[in-house]
């Protein structure tokens, strides 16, 4: 910390980039996170080359190999293979594109109809947005999972149906975000005054109203991506989303699950992927939250102070 | 309060609507019933005469009017895998479901007081960082993952439990564990939040002055304040579990409630039997919510019901 302080950069950009990292680093469960992220994105985006094997190629003479440290084991698949011979970590490395596209994919179209929504009924008021926000109401009380499963059996499963599906089921959360930030953002003398000057509608939104979306709807985005993730593997693992020869890792759970009481590792793995998944984005998000929060910041740089000052009291008294 | 009621089924009626019209547009106009019911080597004459016997021949708006009226009667036709209504399975499975949902949630309810509680007395101490990193994990597993990995422990290892199905009550300790865990993750990491906010307020440090001890504090005041709270999220919670996770856990666990019955319909291209589910849930999703409603007011009279 010392000799990094010594070195002030010129640039503000470069500083600022250098006191996020270090802040970052203030919390190191959330920084593991966000190295954990990065590690899955690189897997997905590189993942022919990093890939020992095609995650599809069948071997029938190294079926069911164990763990590499187990004893029947082998180097040449470490994390074993499945009842086909397929190697696991080469699945896993592959099932991360199918996983990050879908949640992507998902969280983006998602937030962008959810986004279009609340901007109207926020902006529009009265009776609009009255009814935008009835639609709402009564799709969140739509039953989920159930609903879901009858759409992918009327339209056939499919990476595509998937990721219209669950968007379609999760646009509401953003709209109810967008629409509250709007409708208290216009009452602000700031926006009165563009709006009495006679800005148009459009310069009021994307000048003056957009950018206090922006952290909130990624904070949103980040923790919803978590949601998707779980949702894919759920629907993937009842065998209504993601199908073979694509892989996943719902869907690896889902067909390792046959071999449960002889191969642990092909259940174990692809689910320890998600865990790992989901838990460093919520690291991460929880850090990016009270960042992202000015309030939020200065209670827990006042909940720092005082944890400092508590343990130099009792050094003291020691 | 009759208003208030009034206005909440007339929501409700809302809701259900929506979800007819959703059903209704997915499967009469973006899917093909016939040919996901009927088996491939159906002849031409067995498709027309199943898309007549199921109104496919009238008009749209008809075959909505229809399609609402069902509803409304609560008749979704025959399931074809069972070959009887699909009502009655519903009904028959419904309670296993419920048994399920009450175990799981239930323990959740009870266990996630004292731990929230617990860990809000010294934030940041060791209990509380135990209990959070536990609750940060279990808010990371996906159910089904966690049910075969307790499947690989308890009965695959251990063999102290059957692996699944139904009968005696040691069947249900697994899917009910596995069913809490994200549930009580969820509630102890609210409970403590709530904790740590109440404790702060001058209230307790009044109470405190005077003399009282903790217990009582705890007894008297907090947990009554965050009662509101913890009310509404389990509230959400038993919604998602009924509307979601119990269809993972159930098939997981070969437990023969709705959730599993879903599955199964949709594998065998029961399209009825499907839909009566869908909506039974729908509408049970609406009684709840009006429930909770009327419940929040009974604890705390200064919520008003608009």
């Amino acid at each position: 910390m010392a000799t990094s302080s010594t070195h002030v950069p010129s640039a503000a950009a470069a500083s600022g980039l250098r006191g996020a990292i270090a802040e970052l680093w203030q919390d190191k469960a959330a920084a593991v996170g966000l190295v954990i992220i990065l590690l899955l994105i690189l897997m997905a985006v590189f993942a022919p080359l990093i890939a020992p094997y095609d995650p599809a190629a069948q071997a029938i003479t190294a079926r069911l190999k164990p763990p590499v440290w187990m004893a029947r084991g082998t180097w040449d698949h470490l994390l074993g293979t499945d009842n086909l011979g397929r190697d696991v970590l080469s699945r896993i490395i592959w099932g991360a594109r199918a996983t990050l596209t879908i949640g992507a994919v998902t969280c983006l179209l998602a937030a962008t109809l959810g986004t279009l929504v609340g901007l109207w009924a926020g902006f529009a008021g009265g009776r609009t947005d009255t009814l935008l926000m009835r639609i709402v109401d009564i799709q969140v009380s739509f039953p989920g999972i159930f609903l879901i499963l009858l759409v992918v059996a009327m339209l056939g499963p499919g990476i595509w149906t998937l990721v219209a599906v669950l968007s379609m089921t999760n646009w509401m959360v953003y709209a109810r975000l967008i629409r509250g930030i709007v409708s208290s953002t216009r009452q602000t003398p700031y926006v009165e005054a563009a709006e009495l000057i006679g800005c148009k509608p459009g310069r009021v939104i994307f000048r003056h109203i957009l950018p206090n979306l922006v952290s909130p709807l990624l904070t949103l985005a980040i923790l919803e991506f978590t949601n998707i993730v779980l949702a894919e593997a759920a629907v993937s693992f009842l065998g209504f989303g993601v199908q073979p020869p694509a892989t996943s890792w719902g869907l690896d759970v889902a067909s390792g699950r046959d071999y449960l009481f002889i191969a642990w590792w092909l259940v174990t793995f692809p689910g320890l992927t998600i865990v790992a998944t989901v838990l460093s984005i919520n690291l991460f998000a929880n850090w990016l939250r009270v960042t992202a929060d000015p309030e939020e910041r200065e209670r827990r740089f006042a909940r720092a102070e005082a944890a400092k000052r508590r343990r130099r009291t009792r050094g003291a008294n020691a | 309060m009759l208003q208030f009621i009034l206005r909440r089924l007339f929501q409700g009626v809302l809701v259900v609507f929506g979800v007819s019209a959703t059903v209704f547009v997915v499967t009469r106009l973006a899917g093909d019933p016939v040919s996901l019911m009927l088996p491939l080597s159906a002849t031409e004459a067995q498709r027309i005469a199943f898309a007549q016997q199921i109104g496919l021949d009238q008009p749209i708006a008809a075959q909505f009017m229809r399609f609402l009226g069902d509803i409304v009667t609560l008749d979704f036709g025959n399931s074809l895998w069972q070959r009887r209504p699909a009502i009655d399975v519903v009904f028959e499975r419904l309670p296993n479901t419920m048994l399920l949902i009450a175990a799981g949630l239930g323990s959740a309810v009870i266990l996630s007081i004292p731990l929230g509680a617990i860990a809000a007395l010294r934030p940041g101490g060791l209990v509380d960082r135990l209990t959070m990193s536990i609750g940060l994990l279990g808010l990371a597993m996906p159910q089904f993952w966690i049910g075969l990995i307790a499947i690989l422990i308890f009965a695959v290892q251990l063999k102290w439990l059957p692996t699944s199905g139904m009968g005696t009550v040691a069947h249900i300790v697994l899917p009910a564990l596995t069913l809490s865990l994200t549930p009580l993750a969820r509630f102890t990491m609210m409970v403590r939040a709530a904790m740590i906010d109440e404790l702060n307020k001058q209230y307790v440090k009044t109470a405190r002055a005077k003399g009282l001890g903790l217990p009582r504090i705890l007894r008297v005041h907090t947990l009554r304040n965050i009662l509101v709270p913890f009310l509404s999220i389990s509230g959400w919670e038993l919604i998602s579990t009924l509307s979601g996770y119990t269809v993972v856990v159930e098939t997981v666990f070969a437990w023969p409630g709705l959730g599993l019955t879903a599955v199964q319909a949709i594998q065998r291209g029961d399209l009825f039997l499907m839909q009566a589910i869908v909506f039974v849930i729908a509408i049970l999703i609406v009684i709840i919510g009006i429930v909770l409603d009327i419940l929040s007011k009974a604890v705390d009279p200064r919520i008003e019901l608009n």
